[in-house]
């Protein structure tokens, strides 16, 4: 399984290096959303609710692009049969997605958090970074796990670009309320305070629940 | 013991019958050759061969196993050459059977080796999409015996290979290589020529089952018509 994991990480990631299909994209898409909210709201600076609504309702449209490109390499000249037709555990084509996203997850945040606190942010990340860093983790692993799931199903269908987002933004809504829950305290003007408890363990639980119904039912969706 | 037996096989897509009550046997180390117009059913019933598509009804058996049950069984026994490459345009041709000879626990040399084979060696460096259509099916003909499978599925095995090129794959792929083989085919002399049994299909059924050398060029191009 890990030979496996680790040869279709490693393939991911070369067609990503070769093309930049996803992530510049998803990046270029979250900056130039800050740059358009810093002008629709004709405020210099946000805070509170209305920042945390902002980073993850942004981050996770950003998201949506990533999730629609996920299998189109390996549906246009059918490299998923090739896997197909492997002896081996298709799980392992799970895992492999899944950390393929994640590190799309990774590297769109390590450019969209500082050009959303270059851009609108008011209060400072120094302190809340710790608390931002557990919260976008726990956030990135439902994506990332709803995402894949959601990109095979889409991609053996005429309309993937669109049944994509269709099926995936429903099931993304939790992972968007419980992150700007946990983080709106985060990004406070006055008196900031830790991530609530309860919205990490939401967050948790709706991740560990989404990686149990994808382990179950990804090798169904491979099938025919 | 029979690689191949099929019994009253069906397959639909969606209202369409694709295949409809193909039965066959084929014995170990011969070539069944499939003729039919487009959409005959051909690739159906190579994918169905291949455990990419489950039979709706009948019986099949690959390699001893019976499908869809035990496909898992089969899966590294077959080598598939499809319309499509089934490799990555963006990888190279190194690296596209680097990465299918992991997933086939293939030791890294052997694919020096199909490389080489293929004479394909010299432009293994470059991205596939650089590649002319001919040498893509070269080294799609590397990935299908990659992994030295028991079973080969031949969808049109020589579109897009030049004479010369022909000759280059005929020792992995051709009866010489000494395998199982179904070979679809729309040439009706050099499918004639490699067949061990002939199944015609039209519309996804049956009209001709015979062996190789009770058919004629005249029944075959008759397929056609």
């Amino acid at each position: 399984m890990r030979r496996t994991v680790g040869a279709l990480l490693r393939k991911e990631l070369l067609v990503e290096l070769r093309t930049l299909e996803s992530v510049p994209g998803m990046s270029l898409f979250a900056v130039t959303t800050f740059v358009v909210f810093h002008f629709a709201l004709n405020r210099n600076s946000v805070d509170g609710d209305l920042a945390s609504g902002i980073l993850w309702v942004t981050l996770l449209f950003a998201a949506i692009l990533g999730i629609n490109r996920l299998f189109v390499a390996d549906a246009e000249e059918g490299g998923f049969d090739g896997f197909l037709l492997a002896p081996v555990d298709r799980s392992a084509m799970l895992v492999a997605k899944v950390l393929t996203l994640l590190a799309y997850l990774v590297v769109l945040e390590i450019v969209a958090v500082p050009a959303f606190a270059l851009l609108l942010l008011g209060p400072s990340l120094g302190g809340a970074m710790p608390g931002l860093l557990v919260t976008l983790a726990l956030g990135d692993i439902g994506v990332a796990v709803i995402g894949t799931l959601v990109a095979a199903l889409a991609v053996q269908t005429r309309a993937r670009d669109l049944l994509g987002p269709l099926l995936a933004l429903p099931l993304l809504v939790p992972i968007v309320i419980g992150g700007a829950r946990a983080t709106s305290p985060l990004l406070a003007l006055s008196h900031p305070t830790g991530a609530p408890a309860r919205w990490l363990l939401t967050l948790g639980l709706y991740d560990l629940v989404f990686g149990l119904i994808a382990y179950a039912l990804f090798d169904f969706l491979l099938e025919d | 013991m029979a690689a191949l037996e099929v019994e009253g096989l069906a397959r639909h897509y969606g209202e369409r019958e694709a295949l409809s009550d193909v039965s066959l046997s084929l014995e170990a180390a011969r070539t069944l050759v499939v003729f039919g117009p487009n959409g005959a059913g051909k690739t159906t019933l190579l994918r169905v061969l291949a455990t990419l598509l489950r039979p709706h009804a009948g019986a099949v058996r690959v390699l001893g196993s019976s499908l869809p049950d035990e496909a898992w069984a089969v899966r590294g026994r077959i080598g598939l050459l499809a319309h499509e490459p089934l490799l990555y345009r963006e990888l190279t041709a190194r690296e596209n059977l680097r990465f299918h000879a992991r997933l086939h626990d293939v030791a890294e040399e052997r694919v020096e080796e199909v490389l080489e084979a293929v004479a394909i060696s010299a432009r293994a460096s470059e991205p596939l999409r650089n590649l002319s259509r001919g040498m893509v099916q070269r080294v799609a003909v590397a990935r299908a015996v990659l992994h030295d499978p028991e079973l080969l599925l031949l969808d049109e095995p020589y579109a897009n290979l030049d004479p010369a090129a022909i000759e280059l794959v005929e020792p992995l792929i051709g009866a010489a290589s000494g395998r199982t083989r179904v070979v679809c085919s729309h040439d009706p002399g050099g499918g004639l020529a490699e067949a061990d049994l002939v199944l015609g299909l039209r519309a996804g059924r049956t009209v001709l089952l015979r062996d190789a050398t009770a058919v004629g060029p005249g029944e075959i191009a008759e397929l056609y018509r």
